[in-house]
Parts: C-alpha cells; structure tokens; sequence
C-alpha cells in the first residue's frame, strides 16, 4: 500500500508542476494577476506531493518492505537503522528521488519567501522551476520507478555495497545535491530575467543568497566526499581528479563565479548579461554532473546502473534546459542594458579577472573530464586523462587567481588604485614568503609544497589584514571592537571564506609533503617513518556487526615514547561477497599518522604506512569556507525584504525588450 | 573610457583568458594523455620505455607470484587478452577486489627485458564489473562477441582462458 501511495503522489506531483509552469508562463505573460496568484499554492502543493512520496519510500526501506524491488536490491534487514535510511538514497533510483525532492523543496522555499518578489518575476521563475520538476518526475516514472514491485518477494534484500555504508557517506549526496539543485533556482532566476528582459539590484538581491547557498553545499559536499574517500577506501588520496569528482567541481567552479558576479550586480548593476550567463552555466554544469553520474557513461562507485534508456534520457532533459537556456540567452541578451560603469582597476574589475580565471580552470577541467569519452565515440581510441594533466594545467591558472584574490577585497569599488592595496598587504606577502623559503629549508628544493605554503599564508593572512582594515585595527585600535561588531556578516563571511580556502591550501600543501611506505613485517618486527617507529603486535581475527575482519595491533612509539595504538583492518562481508580495507588513522593535527593492512603471507603481514602532515586542514579548509558562506547569507540585506521597486515596467517587458 | 573601449578590453581578457587556458590543456595533453594498451596491441607494437600506458585485461590463472624484495613486497602475474600476454611486475598491496581470472586495469611503463613495471593496479569495486576497457580489448581479440548476448561474469573468464589461451 505505501509504495503505491508513493507513486501515485509522484504522479500527482508531474500533474501540479505542469500545471505551475502552464499558469506561471501564461499568466506572467498576460499580466493576469488570478492565474499568477495559483502558482505558489501549486509550488506548495508540488513540494507536499514529492515529499509524501519520499517519505514513502524511505518508510519502505525502513520496514525492509521485500516486495520493493529498490529495497531488494539494496537493503538488508541486518543493516544498522542510518544506513537503512541512507540507503533509501545510495541506489540510483532513490537518488533521483533525492534530487526531485530537493527541487521540489526550493520550490516551496521561493514559493514561501517570495512573497517580497515581483509577482511576475516570481510565477516565472516557478514556472522554469516547475519545467525542471517535469522533466526528472517524467524521467523518474518512465525509467527508474523507485516503487516497482517484485513478485514473489525474496526472503530478504541483497544489502548495500559495504564501502557506502559510512556515517560520512549518509550525508554526502544529500550534500552535493543540495547544491546541483540550489543552482536549479539561480537558473530559473536568469530564464525568468531573459523573458523579461530585465536584471536590476533587486535579481541579484535574490539570486546571491541562492548562489550562495547552493555553493555552500557544494562546498561541504565535495569535502564530504573527499574526506570519505581519504578514510575509506584506503589509498592514503583525497581528490584523484576522477571523472565523478569532477563532475561535482565543475558547478563548483562555476557557482563560485557566479556569487562573485552577483555581488556586482547587486551592488553596482553592472555585469548583468555576464552574470546570467553564469547562472545559465552553473545549472548546465550541475546537469552535465548528474548526466556523467547516473547514466552510466562512467563506471565507478556512483554508477549504479548502466541503463542506455536512462542515459538517453537524462541527455535529452540536458539538451532541452540547457540548449533552451542558451537559446533564449542568445535572442535576449541585448535586451539588459548595461549600466554600471567602472574602470579596469577597481573592484569590479577584480571581480572580472576571479570570474574569467574560475571560468579558465572550469574550461580546463571540463575538457579534461570530456575528452576521453569524445575520443573513445569519435576516434576510436581508449585514453585516460589522470592527475598529471589536471595539476599541470591548472596551477598556472590557480596562481593568479589566489594571487588575486587578497588583493581584491582591499580595491574600491568604481576605480581604484592597485598600489595602495599592495603597501597594505607587503607584511602578509612577507610572511608568506618566509613561510615558503621555510619549507624551501626544511625539506629541500620543492616547489609545489613551496609554492602551496606561499598561497596559504598571503590567503589566511590577506583575510586578516582585509578584516583588520574593515575595522581599523590599526588606524584606531579601541574603537576596533565595536567596529567589528558592527560590520556586515557579509564582510565576515566573505573574509572567512577567503582564508578557509588558504587552510584548504595548507593542507594540500601539507600533503604535497606526504611520505609512505610498504614493509613486510612479522609480528614483534618494526619499521621507521618520518621519525615515528611502527611495530607490529599481532593480528586477529574480530567480528563485526556483518562482516568478519582480520585485524592487526601496531604501536607507534617516537623516540622510544608510545604515541598511539592503531588497528587497521580488513573486512571480509559475506553478504556482498566484498572486502574492504579499513585504515587507522591518528591525528595529531600536525599530522596523520595512516596505516593500512595489506596481505598476509610467510606468517606476516603487509603493511603499507603513511605519513600525511598537515591532512585534516584540507577539509576543515573546506568547512570554513562553508561556514563563511553560511555567515553572509545571515547578513542583514538577504534577509530584509528586497524593494520590488519599478513596478509599472513588469507588466509590459516589451517596452524594455 | 567610453563603453565601446570598455567592451573591447573585456573581449580581449576574455580571449587571452581562453587562449591560455587552450594552450595549457594542449602543452598538458601532450605529455599527460595517457592511452590503453591490450596485450595484443603491445605485442603488435611496444611502446618505448618513457612512455606511461594503461595496460588491461585478464589476470591469467595461476600466474600470481607473491615474493619480498629488500623489505618490499613483489607481486608478478600476467595479463592476457586471450591472444598475447605481458607479464607485469607489481610493488606494492594489491586492491582487495584483484583476482585472478579477472579484468585489471594496470598503469607504468614497459621495461627493455618485456616486463611491464607497473606503478598501479586498478580492481574496481565489484566482482562482477568488467573495466571497459577490457571488455573492449576482449571483443577485438575475439573472446566475447556482443552480438550474442551479455559478457559472461567475470569469475567465470579464467575457465574461459586454458583453452585459448597463450600465443
């Protein structure tokens, strides 16, 4: 009976969204207040039909409802309660409903907040929204029925793949596609500014907060996902420039632009056209991600299926927003007067070189992840395209960027002067450049760890010196505090965000530095790293919940003192036919001290050990910069109601057109 | 500055900032495109010992040799198509999911004595996955035909292997 209710409520869901874009459209068109009045109660009426139906299913997983064919394929009434619910979203059909539900959630969200919007504006961005919703029901009920039955149900489900089953991995695609579908409305804000034919201060009062929040998302997301892959799977990586991975950078990059460009718009309306282009780009990128991961053109962990009906499928949705998008761009940019004026030199300007960098490493990335399929279907040729290409392409695009991006923050808006920007950042780039002439000492002619502890420190401390100056620390001390508490969270959050990523940075850089090594040891035996002595103890066989595991002692002692006690282990889960290794790590914040078990043979055992200075500030780089995107949507300005100033020109955007 | 010249210093930035984003991807596609190799194809032309490749296949049954060398441990196997072989030596843990009988996917450099130094070994997460490339280094040497139906599991390749094997 529930999955059925859940399917019907899918279907009553493509029914309302149809109906919201039909009465959105026509009725903003028109000007005709009564059908543009029925679109919210249908935006709500949407979000309450998809959430019912995602409710159900996750009820289905939790009773481990055996005649749901989902829920068979991946579940296990043996599995712990989290990742029964986390399993409702770790097949590929849940997900899509997982992303459904998030759309239908911003739907609600723009439909409940905006009352302050235009109504106008408002149908038709829920109309766009409502478009986007059809497509993936309609893809939903025709290819991936999260609900379909089996017949006569199995004894129990085959379980969910061991190395997802992970607190860390409950979490990350609710994560990243809160993001993907955050872009979803920035994008429906721009179709609805191409039709018409208009973008002033208050669009991108309304389109940053979005930007924001969904690069927010984005941002712990990706880091989730790194950080899982750090711990998890055991290679001592965090990024392997992996096609999935980059899928998920690629809105990333463009979002990340976007917010920067939507800043300008709103303050000083210039860069409209760019800006919507940008909007246009980072939904396009947040589609091509979930096309590369769900259609299974990519075979890894995230593809769960390799169905050439959905593949097709998700590329025609890809096609029509997209090409749509674009389409209507081309045929109404002109229509949005520039107005703002300001010199190359100037905030804006900086603004334009973050934009057409970000843009430059996004290209790069893009051709990178694409070019292997483009060669496999045209020439004919098996390549892969590995981490050496992507690091070698996008440092030099990397370098200016972060360069840039202390000094921007300290330029006026309009027109500006670089060089007393520069006399006020000459201590922060000493600094950093004595950190890196540190690093040159210490560990010998390196240039990437160098070069990444260099960038660290002009990002942290630019952000410092940039907040000092925003309360004059230094001109006048003792009104410094009040000043502080009186700046814009904007200001804050910005600045926060800015050195989150130079602690990403210190990381990466750390890691740059990361030594490992592989012994054969018997027990009692014990090998040197980086100063630490690992000596192994024993190994043993333990039990775990649904897996049995060997599962090895090693001490680590430095210069004669205990340091800590690890137990790497290898799982073997019966139920998966699957093994997994399970890396102990200890951190000291420093470092990581990573030991993974290998083989065992000749009464001993493989251990390959890893010393990882400075890993965990990769994502707490990483939760900062979030964190600082959090603190500026909590400014003031997003949450006081955005003036729907210039009414009269709504009605008739041909006059503007 | 008037708008128009405004515009043209945009439209130059912009294409200087394409311009070397496409002479960055094509200097680092030069030396980082990394192409896939089948025993067959190295055996019909070997690449040069600078050259990094992906070499995929089969792992042969029974051609697993664990050994220590100078603390390290030292894996040998040899991957076949089906109509070549290439040994492959291997220092480092093997992933969980390697198994003899079925595909691998193994990047390095072929050495001057026709061993294959490989710097990495990639088993993906499930045992009935097939690298893709594989199944299509298999197709072209002839052990699957699409046409008549699905690939066979992978556990079951290495039954597939004695009779065919070698050469």
């Amino acid at each position: 009976m529930i999955p059925e209710l859940g399917h019907f409520a899918l279907g009553l869901a493509l029914a309302l969204a149809l109906a919201m874009s039909g009465f959105g459209l026509v009725g903003a068109h028109r000007g005709e207040a009564r059908l543009m009045g029925l679109v919210p109660p249908l935006a709500l009426g949407v979000t309450l039909a998809v959430v019912a139906s995602f409710l159900c299913l996750v009820a289905s997983f939790v009773v481990n409802d055996t005649t749901v064919s989902a829920v068979v394929a991946n579940s296990h009434s043996a599995k712990p309660m989290l990742y029964k619910i986390s399993g409702t979203w770790g097949n590929h059909e849940g997900s899509m409903l997982l992303w459904v539900l998030i759309l239908a959630l911003c739907c609600g969200a723009v439909a409940g907040f905006g009352r302050t919007l235009p109504s106008a504006l408002q149908s038709r961005v829920l109309a766009v929204l409502g478009l986007v919703a059809v497509g993936f029901l309609a893809f939903i009920l025709a290819t991936s029925d999260p609900f379909s039955r089996v017949w006569p149900p199995p004894m129990d489900g085959n379980g969910l793949n061991p190395i997802l089953q992970d607190p860390g991995l409950a979490f990350h695609p609710p994560l990243l596609y809160l993001g993907y579908v955050g872009f979803a409305v920035t994008f429906a804000f721009a179709v609805a500014a191409l039709i018409e034919g208009r973008v002033d201060a208050a669009w991108g009062r309304w389109v940053r907060p979005w930007a924001l929040a969904a690069w927010s998302f984005l941002t712990l997301g990706i880091g989730l996902g790194s950080w899982w892959a750090y711990y998890e799977l055991g290679w001592g990586g965090y990024w392997f420039w992996d096609p999935v991975e980059n899928a998920s950078l690629l809105p990333w990059l463009a979002g990340c632009a976007l917010l920067h460009s939507a800043i300008v718009v709103e303050k000083r309306e210039a860069l409209k056209t760019w800006t919507v282009f940008l909007a246009l780009l980072a939904f396009a990128l947040s589609l091509l991600g979930t096309f590369l991961v769900r259609s299974g053109v990519l075979n890894s962990v995230h593809a769960f299926a390799s169905d050439p009906a959905r593949g097709v499928f998700i590329l025609g949705l890809l096609m029509l927003y997209v090409g749509g998008g674009f389409a209507l761009f081309a045929w109404r940019a002109q229509a949005m007067a520039p107005t703002g004026v300001f010199a190359p030199v100037s905030r804006e300007g900086a603004l334009v070189l973050n934009n057409l960098l970000l843009c430059s490493v996004a290209a790069v990335v893009l051709v990178g992840t694409l070019y292997p399929m483009f060669a496999d279907l045209v020439l004919g040729q098996k390549i892969s395209v590995g981490p050496p290409f992507f690091n070698t392409a996008t440092l030099p695009l990397a370098v200016p960027l972060i360069g840039a991006m202390a000094v921007g923050p300290f330029l006026p808006w309009k027109r500006a002067r670089l060089w007393p920007a520069l006399q006020k950042l000459w201590w922060v780039a000493l600094v950093a450049l004595a950190a890196a002439l540190l690093c040159l000492a210490l560990e010998g002619v390196r240039v990437g760890p160098a070069l990444g502890f260099f960038a660290a420190a002009w990002l942290i401390l630019g952000a410092k010196a940039d907040f000092a100056q925003r309360i004059g620390l230094f001109s006048r001390p003792r009104a410094a505090f009040g000043r502080a508490l009186a700046l814009p969270r904007a200001a804050w959050g910005g600045a926060m965000a800015h050195g989150g990523l130079g602690v990403t940075i210190l990381g990466l850089a750390g890691m740059g530095l990361a030594v490992d090594r592989l012994a054969l040891l018997h027990p009692g035996e014990s090998v040197d790293l980086a100063g630490y002595e690992y000596r192994l103890d024993g190994v043993v066989d333990a039990q775990g919940a649904n897996f049995a595991a060997r599962r090895a002692t090693v001490e680590v002692t430095r210069h004669g003192r205990a340091v800590v006690t690890l137990h790497p282990e290898k799982r073997s889960f019966p139920l998966a036919r699957m093994t997994t290794s399970e890396a102990a790590i200890h951190t000291t914040w420093l470092e990581d001290l990573y030991v993974v078990l290998g083989e065992e043979r000749e009464g001993g055992v493989v251990l390959r050990i890893h010393d990882n200075p400075l890993a965990p500030w990769i994502w707490l780089g990483a939760g900062i910069m979030a964190l600082g995107g959090g603190l500026s949507l909590s400014d003031r300005r997003t949450r006081v109601a955005a003036p729907a100033a210039k009414a009269p020109a709504l009605k008739n955007p041909a006059v503007r057109a | 500055m008037t708008r128009k010249r405004k515009r043209l210093y945009l439209l130059l930035l912009c294409g200087l900032g394409l311009g070397s984003a496409t002479a960055l991807v094509l200097t680092a596609f030069q030396d980082n495109l990394v192409f896939f190799r089948s025993p067959s194809d190295v055996m019909r032309e070997a690449p040069g010992p600078q050259r990094a490749f992906r070499l995929g296949g089969l792992v042969e049954a029974g051609s697993l040799t664990r050994s220590t060398e100078a603390g390290r441990p030292l894996a040998r196997f040899v991957v076949t198509d089906g109509a070549a072989k290439v040994p492959v030596a291997f220092g480092g843990v093997l992933p969980d999911l390697f198994r003899e009988g079925q595909g691998v996917v193994t990047l390095g450099k072929l050495g001057p004595d026709g061993v294959f130094q490989a710097s990495e070994v990639l088993a993906r997460h499930d045992e009935t996955y097939m690298p893709p490339d594989v199944a299509d280094a298999l197709k072209r040497s002839g052990h699957w035909n699409p046409s008549q139906g699905a690939a066979p599991p992978a556990s079951s390749w290495n039954t597939l292997q004695p009779g065919r094997g070698g050469g």
